[in-house]
Order: structure tokens, then C-alpha cells, then sequence
């Protein structure tokens, strides 16, 4: 079970969330635009990485509110919890 | 390969058992293979087994980085069946399960394959719709299938409860009884013994760190036991898949999840079949043991640590004691979790990559085990020819980008 710090509510127990998958994917501005290849990535494909990882949360049972998290896909660690728009934080060890 | 059968056994009685030999050699990695296969899971192995049986190529290595069959394999609650919804499933499904029903005279080792019946059960009306259609559908395309009302799922599985005031009444089910369960250890082991026999190379603790590529095409890999070359490298790394495809710079669209089991304390035999619920999300069957196999639903966020959430543990318990009330009192032996490669349309990818000669088989998610032996097939005849199995052609890679999906999700009942 994770402890989850809510950039509003502060930590609270994982079942109070929803998971929203892979952050930062964003959305191509002129759909119609792009070849299929790119709206194949924008949909379906993702890193899906084995270490730190900046995933979509959502305080389902509390604020409702969505956020990011920096959290490790191996110890399950937490690094960083971020709203939405603001700067992300560097992964642990990287400047990226 | 020395093979078993009852002289043998009455045979090396006579020396108390300590003369059979091992199952397969503790092989050396060399330095080139025609054939590297990443994984020595079910899938993986078979896949070594029938490119040797079925195409003659037997110079051939499978690479684990941990132990034969320590992947899903062996984590799995060994469900089988082939009751899909959609064409093309029903198909490849199908195909497996005509092989399970001669796998163990054609390994020539038991894999206790237990066709038992498979229930799956209805709770609301929309529920029933989709089983009633499905087992139409499962109909038209040859595979057996029965819709139970709820006097006659009593019937075939006396303690579950139908009482029709409870929080998920039981409206009916849909029953394959040419579904079971099989013994996930000796599937691993009856291939890797079978493809061993036949000549492949399995080494065990050699994980692979690094894929070869130039010019477009695959010509090997590095692993923990120094560089291998290859002709073609067929990656069946199940929740490693991603991992894998990094290696060679292409993305998937899996995700790799924890998926939990556990098994109760072993008591009498009380449940004779297999017995699934889409939508209080569990499935049980008993062992020979009589331990009660369970399995939850994945937990949301993504993992590679084979540990999961003890909610999603603690939800399903209460989904299996709604149905089974009788079990209130039994306690858990132990918990563990698998990392599965969970596809959007919760189908597999068994194809080409944008990697010349280096070919893929990954996405089983949660519902691999009972495809073993039609995915080593199939997968098999696409390394060997660079084509698809007409069987494993709707599965590709490229379905995400022409839109051709083959949405199990919702269609396949639950998706073990
Ligand atoms: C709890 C649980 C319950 C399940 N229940 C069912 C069920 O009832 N019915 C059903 O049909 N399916 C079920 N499944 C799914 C099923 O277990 C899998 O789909 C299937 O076993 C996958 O087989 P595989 O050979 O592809 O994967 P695995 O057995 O996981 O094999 C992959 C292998 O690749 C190895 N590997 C990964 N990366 C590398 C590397 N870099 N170098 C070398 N080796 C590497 C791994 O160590 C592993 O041994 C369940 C899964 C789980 C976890
Ligand atoms: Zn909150």
C-alpha cells in the first residue's frame, strides 16, 4: 500500500486514489493534422519505464483534484509530488 | 532424452529413484546462435521447442536472467480456456487449447492438464446478455460453450451461493467445459526438457542488457554473460517487454502492472471446477492439494517489483466470500504477485518490430498461461519464415496504428 502525499490534503492511503497512468502526454494541437504514426504514439504508446517514473494521480476520495507524482516502479519510492502546470521536479540522480 | 513411462518408473524404483537423470543440460552460453529467445518462460520455451519440432531449427538459445519458468509461468493460477468473444481470439485461443488436450503425450510429461469447466458468472442483466452472446459467438466458431441458469450453475457447483437478495446475485453463467487448469511447473519444465532434447541451448542467470543493431537489422545481444551473435532474436520478456523494446529504441503500448494471487490453507475437496466473476473480479479453483487458488485484478499503478497493494487483495476477498460465504473461516497461506504487460485492447502482440529479424511476442497480460503452447506455435512460425501464422496476423504490432484492435477488455469475460 503506498502512501500518497496530495499536494492538497497531504499523505493519505493509496486506496483514497486513482491512478491516471503516464504524466506529461500531451495532446497534438491539430489533431487532423497529424500522420497516423503520431496519433498511434499519442494514444497507445508509452515508456513504461523500470525506475523513476512521473505518473498522473487523482484524489478520488478526498480533493478530487489530479496531480503528478515522481515515484520509483522498483521500491515504489516517492520522490516528489507536483500540481499540474507547475515545474516538474528533476528525477532523483538525473538534472532532467 | 530418456523417456518416462511405467517401465522407467518401475525400473529406477529399483534403485530407490536416485538414477533419473536431469530434465535438461546446464547448457554454456557460445558465441552465435541462428535463433536467440529472450525469456525462459511457458512462452519462450515453447517457442524454442517448436522451431525445433516444427521447422528444424535447433540452433537455437533461451535466455533467462533468472530461473526457467520464475517469470508468471510459475506465478499464475494456471486458468484455461478458450471462450473469447472475437474471431480472431477464439481462433489462436482455440489453437492452444487443442494442443493442451495432447501436450503431455507430446512432451511425454504430465502436465496435469484438469479439464474441469470454467464458469463465468452473471450478475447483472447486462452481464447475461454478454455471456448469452458470447457463447453464441463461441458457437459459430466451434468451441463448446453452454449458458447455465441459476438453478443449474447450483447444479454444477453446489456451494456457490445464488441467493438472489445478495449484493451480486448470481443471474446465470456461461460454461466451457473443455476449460480446466494445468500444472504451471511441468509446462515449463516439459518444454525446456523437450526443447533441450532437441538441441537448444538453455542458460539460466544470463540476463540480456543490450540488443545488437546495425543497418536496421538485429545481429545479437550482450547480456551478464558476454556478447552473443544472432541471426534473429525473438524477445518474450512478458512484463520486461518494454525493458526489452528500449533496448532495441522502439516504444511499446504495454504496461507493466503487479498482478496478485494467493492460496488459502489446503482443506477437503469442495469445488470441483473453476469458477470466475467479471464483475466482483475473482476467480478460484482448488488444487490437487487442496489449497484454494485466488487471483485479484491488477493493481493500477505501474510496476516492475512483483509486489502489489493489499487493498486489491482485500477487495477481492470480499468478492470471493459474497459468493462462496463457506469460506469465511479459511485462512491465506501465502501472497505473491507477477508483473504483467497489460495491452489497451488486452490482446497480445505476436509479430515483426521495426527491427529487421528481431521479433516479438509480449502483451498476454493477465490471460497468458493458457495460450502457451498456441503462442510458442505460432510465434515460432513467424521467427522461422519472418511472417506471420495466419493465426497471429491480426496480432501485430502495427494494429495500433491502423486502428485494427481486437478489444478484449470488456468482451472476453475476465481476462485470465
Ligand atoms: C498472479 C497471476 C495470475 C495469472 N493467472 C492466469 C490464469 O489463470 N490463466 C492464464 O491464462 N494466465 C494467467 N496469468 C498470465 C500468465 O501468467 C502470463 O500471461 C504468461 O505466463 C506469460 O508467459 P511468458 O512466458 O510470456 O512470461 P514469463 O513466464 O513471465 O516469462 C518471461 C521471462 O523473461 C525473463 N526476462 C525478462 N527480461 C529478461 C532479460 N532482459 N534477459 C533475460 N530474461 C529476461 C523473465 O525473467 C521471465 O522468466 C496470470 C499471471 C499472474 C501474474
Ligand atoms: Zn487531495
Amino acid at each position: 500500500m503506498l502512501l500518497i502525499p496530495c499536494p492538497w490534503c497531504g499523505p493519505r492511503e493509496e486506496s483514497e486514489f486513482a491512478n491516471g497512468g503516464e504524466a506529461h502526454i500531451a495532446r497534438p494541437l491539430d489533431p487532423a493534422a497529424v500522420p497516423e504514426a503520431d496519433w498511434a504514439d499519442y494514444v497507445f504508446l508509452r515508456d513504461n519505464p523500470k525506475g523513476w517514473m512521473r505518473e498522473r494521480w487523482m484524489h478520488a476520495q478526498g480533493c478530487r483534484r489530479w496531480f503528478n507524482l515522481v515515484r520509483h516502479t522498483v521500491t515504489h519510492e516517492i520522490a516528489a509530488a507536483y500540481p499540474p502546470g507547475a515545474e516538474r521536479p528533476p528525477l532523483p540522480g538525473t538534472t532532467a | 532424452m530418456q523417456r518416462f513411462s511405467f517401465f522407467q518408473l518401475a525400473l529406477n524404483a529399483l534403485d530407490r529413484h536416485r538414477a533419473w537423470p536431469a530434465y535438461w543440460r546446464d547448457a554454456q552460453p557460445r558465441d552465435a546462435y541462428d535463433v536467440v529467445v529472450v525469456g525462459a518462460g511457458g512462452h519462450g520455451l515453447a517457442t524454442a521447442y517448436y522451431l525445433a519440432k516444427n521447422h528444424g531449427i535447433t540452433n537455437v538459445a533461451v535466455l533467462e536472467k533468472g530461473w526457467l519458468g520464475g517469470g508468471n509461468t510459475g506465478r499464475n493460477t494456471t486458468i484455461i480456456r478458450s471462450n473469447y468473444l472475437w474471431d480472431e481470439s477464439a481462433r489462436l485461443y482455440e489453437h492452444s487449447l487443442k494442443l493442451w488436450e495432447g501436450l503431455s503425450a507430446d512432451l511425454n510429461l504430465n502436465v496435469m492438464l484438469s479439464q474441469r469447466g470454467v464458469l463465468n458468472l452473471a450478475h447483472t442483466l447486462h452481464d447475461v446478455r454478454e455471456g448469452v452472446r458470447r457463447v453464441q459467438a463461441n458457437r459459430l466458431n466451434g468451441i463448446d460453450g453452454e449458458w447455465l441458469s441459476p438453478e443449474e450453475v447450483r447444479e454444477f457447483c453446489p456451494i456457490i451461493d445464488i441467493d438472489a437478495r445478495r449484493r451480486h446475485p448470481v443471474l446465470g453463467a456461461t460454461l466451457q467445459r473443455r476449460g480446466g487448469v494445468a500444472r504451471h511447473d511441468a509446462v515449463a519444465w516439459g518444454y525446456a526438457r523437450a526443447a533441450d532434447a532437441r538441441g537448444v541451448d538453455i542458460i539460466q542467470n544470463c540476463e540480456v542488457t543490450g540488443i545488437d543493431v546495425a543497418g536496421g537489422r538485429v545481429t545479437g545481444v550482450q547480456t551478464t554473460r558476454g556478447a552473443i551473435k544472432a541471426g534473429k532474436v525473438a524477445l518474450v520478456g512478458a512484463g520486461h517487454s518494454s525493458v526489452l523494446a528500449g533496448m532495441a529504441g522502439f516504444r511499446l503500448p504495454v504496461q507493466s502492472h503487479p498482478l496478485q494471487a494467493l492460496v488459502s490453507e489446503p482443506i477437503k475437496p469442495v469445488l470441483d471446477c473453476v469458477v470466475m466473476s467479471n464483475a466482483v473480479h475473482v476467480y478460484v479453483s482448488q488444487s490437487d492439494k487442496g489449497e484454494l487458488v485466488m487471483g485479484a485484478g491488477i493493481d493500477a499503478f505501474n510496476s516492475y517489483a512483483q509486489r502489489g497493494s493489499f487493498h486489491v487483495v482485500e477487495h477481492q476477498m470480499g468478492a470471493l466470500l459474497e459468493l462462496f460465504p463457506i469460506f469465511s473461516r479459511l485462512r491465506m497461506m501465502r501472497t505473491w504477485a507477477g508483473i504483467v504487460d497489460v495491452c489497451p485492447d488486452a490482446s497480445p502482440i505476436i509479430g515483426r518490430t521495426p527491427v529487421d529479424g528481431l521479433f516479438l511476442n509480449c502483451g498476454w497480460g493477465t490471460g497468458g498461461f493458457k495460450a502457451t503452447p498456441g503462442s510458442g506455435w505460432v510465434f515460432a512460425h513467424t521467427v522461422a519464415t519472418g511472417e506471420p501464422h495466419p493465426l497471429n496476423a491480426p496480432f501485430s504490432l502495427d494494429r495500433f496504428t491502423t486502428g485494427a484492435l481486437i478489444d478484449e477488455h470488456g468482451a472476453a469475460a475476465v481476462a485470465h
